[in-house]
């Protein structure tokens, strides 16, 4: 699989207010019952949304006024919990390219640059004016400039953050990184021959 | 002057990556049947092979029933993800403790009980609660699926070297009392999410004390305080634990292997990015009221006004509130509870099991409480059953199962159903986590679930006398 550039993400964005929004809200384990990712679009905050449905709520992902966006912009420890690559994997295939947040779990931040979503971070305020901007004017067009590390938003405009390693991987094609762990097989043989738990005590 | 985390992570470190991350080596890989499939699936699209098929191991645990071990399994989910993980294996040569093996059980049960787990080790799998092999002093965490793939396929990760923080756990550990109890009240001082980027380091005289069990119990909930990592540096305790286990060294490899495991440990000098102490003699026993793990109690002490939390914490912690069916100022005390659940990679290792007979021992299970006991792994049923704690269990009403995950995260028949509230020796109390989108958990440890389960409410376990003597 050939991996593309990913030099920056333009579109509509949803608003999904809340800290700790953690993976088995996202994608409730009931949806890891397959062999493939299949279908996992349509089961992206499943429960959330049915709850707001009953309430007589209405979802951001549910919601007309957000429909076709391509971002999503989140606070604070976004993705915590489990491992389950089934939600960015849903969240990808629902049609987001990329996550702005104050901030997010390790494993799916690290899970998210494997499927080529950047997932940038901003300070609380700028994130906050960010949501509210585009909850009063949904049609407001975002953009994430990986190059420039900014996010601008109508008259809004800020600096995003994201790892270097990360960056440099999307905005370089190379976010699929296992060719770059197998450059050099030979080399993984010889260290690992020389492992002392493998080669003194196995 | 290093610490375990520089130097295991030195040890392992194939290479720097032109994107300055660092390639690490896996020297063991874990994997079951849920997150697995795609990875080899991607393997077989790239035309890739295992790379070190015998550095990797698989068990069934997340899906699996555990009411019966019949095939097919009446589930036919169930039976495919079975069936693709046998496969998978046995294409590849990968052993594989399958349904019904005598080592079959849940990932994080079954790598120390078998000796995989070592010390120095950098251990991966696609679970998160692969930090509980921490415990053993080495650096073990939770991968995606992609990541699946990449160790599958290189034996390596690319990856960044976490900061370090030690937590210092100081004092002597009151009655009722337990590591499940430490980790609650720890998360709930540092925040679910004070642990990113972190890597914790448990040290302090209390983590000395403490056994193996409580060790494993105390790093499988590092990541429910954001740290992908927790260890606790490798000594006597951790030796014993491991002397004569299947996988470990055997005759003068041992002594070869012990010699370089104490070589791993932090240097006593070696400092640390950041530190915390936890006053372990005011901990009591704890309750989550919320739905995350740091939204917790002891469980005689209300439950905060939303008030008296950070302006951030508030919105969340009413919510919470609303979902659980709880008001500011109660105590998770006296809550009704319908089901009880001991089980789960964080307490249902023998020791967990044990604390709660005790506590059943000669009793019932409250008439509205449907009460459920699922062992970690074949190895601890086949102890508990020798010891007739499967007959303590059922006289009292509880269920005895096989092995599994089971009610913890709801993916097989265990689930709860509508707004139920289990009393839960799991590991995560988020919305929908037990199967039941409107299910409420409440986190505690074994022998508090046994008791709530007996009262049919929530009680303060030291107020209960077990009958034929306390055991911790």
């Amino acid at each position: 699989m050939s991996a593309s550039r990913i030099l920056s993400v333009a579109g509509r964005a949803l608003p999904l207010v809340g800290d700790d929004i953690d993976t088995d809200r996202i994608m409730p384990a009931r949806h890891l019952r397959a062999i493939t990712f299949d279908g996992l679009e349509r089961h992206v905050f499943g429960d959330d949304r049915a709850h707001a449905a009953r309430d007589g709520r209405v979802h951001p992902m549910d919601d007309p006024r957000f429909a076709g966006a391509s971002l999503m912009v989140v606070n604070r420890n976004f993705g915590c919990g489990s491992s389950r690559e089934h939600a960015p994997q849903g969240i990808v295939r629902w049609g987001i390219r990329g996550i702005v947040g104050e901030s997010f779990s390790e494993i799916f931040f690290g899970n998210a640059v494997m499927l080529g979503l950047p997932a940038v971070t901003a300070a609380h305020e700028d994130v906050a004016a960010l949501q509210a901007a585009i909850d009063r004017d949904p049609r407001t067009e975002v953009r994430l400039d990986l190059e420039s590390m900014r996010a601008t938003a109508g008259p809004l405009a800020f600096a995003v953050h994201l790892p270097a390693a990360a960056r440099d991987a999307l905005v370089t094609g190379r976010w699929d990184g296992l060719g770059l762990l197998l450059q050099d097989f030979d080399q993984i043989r010889d260290f690992a021959a020389k492992l002392p738990y493998l080669r003194d005590f196995a | 002057m290093a610490t375990l985390l520089d130097k295991v992570w030195d040890l392992h470190t194939v290479r720097r990556l032109p994107t300055g991350q660092t390639q690490l080596f896996i020297g063991l890989h874990l994997i079951h049947e849920v997150t697995t499939p795609q990875a080899f699936a991607m393997l077989r699209e790239r035309g890739l092979v295992p790379a070190f098929p015998d550095r990797i191991f698989g068990t069934m645990d997340h899906i699996i029933p555990t009411s019966s071990l019949c095939r097919p399994a009446p589930d036919p989910v169930a039976e495919e993800m079975i069936a693709t993980l046998e496969a998978n294996c046995r294409e590849h040569h990968i052993p594989l403790f399958g349904l019904g093996d005598s080592h079959q059980g849940i990932v994080h049960v079954i790598g120390p009980e078998l000796g995989l787990t070592q010390p120095g080790m950098t251990i991966a799998c696609g679970d998160s609660h692969t930090s509980t092999h921490g415990a053993f002093g080495a650096l073990a965490f939770g991968i995606g699926t992609s990541q699946v793939r990449d160790v599958l396929a290189s034996q390596c990760l690319a990856m960044d070297k976490p900061k370090l923080r030690r937590v210092r756990f100081e004092g002597a550990m009151g009655p009722g009392v337990t590591a499940k109890d430490l980790a609650l009240a720890m998360i709930r001082q540092l925040g679910v999410n004070g642990g990113v980027g972190f890597a914790y380091e448990y040290a302090g005289d209390t983590v000395a004390r403490m056994t193996m069990d409580e060790r494993m119990t105390l790093c499988n909930l590092s990541i429910e305080g954001g740290a992908r990592m927790g260890y606790v540096n490798p000594d006597d305790t951790t030796f014993a634990f491991l002397r004569g286990r299947e996988h470990a060294p055997k005759g003068e490899a041992w002594d070869r292997a012990v010699n370089w495991w104490r070589r791993m440990a932090s240097d006593s000098n070696a400092a640390a990015d950041d530190e915390r102490t936890i006053d372990v003699p005011r901990i009591g026993p704890v309750v989550t009221w919320g739905t995350n793990p740091g939204q917790s109690v002891m469980v005689d002490e209300p439950i905060p006004d939303t008030a008296s939390l950070p302006p951030g914490e508030r919105e969340a912690a009413l919510e919470a509130l609303q979902f659980m069916g709880f008001d500011a100022g109660e105590t998770v005390k006296g809550r009704r509870v319908d089901v009880a659940f001991i089980g789960s990679c964080t307490n249902a290792r023998l020791s967990d099991l044990r604390a709660a007979a005790s506590l059943v021992r000669g009793q019932r299970v409250a008439r509205h409480v449907r009460g459920l006991v699922v062992p970690g792994s074949r190895e601890v049923q086949h102890a508990a059953e020798a010891e007739g704690l499967d007959e303590v269990f059922k006289a009292a009403g509880f269920e005895w199962r096989e092995p599994g995950c089971s009610l913890c995260l709801g993916m097989n028949d265990d689930k709860l159903s509508g707004a139920e509230t289990c009393a839960s020796s799991s590991n995560r109390n988020f919305r929908g986590r037990q199967g039941s989108p409107t299910g409420r958990t409440l986190l505690m440890s074994p022998a508090m679930v046994a008791a709530a389960a007996i009262a049919g409410e929530v009680v303060d376990v030291r107020s209960v006398v077990p009958r034929g003597g306390v055991v911790q």
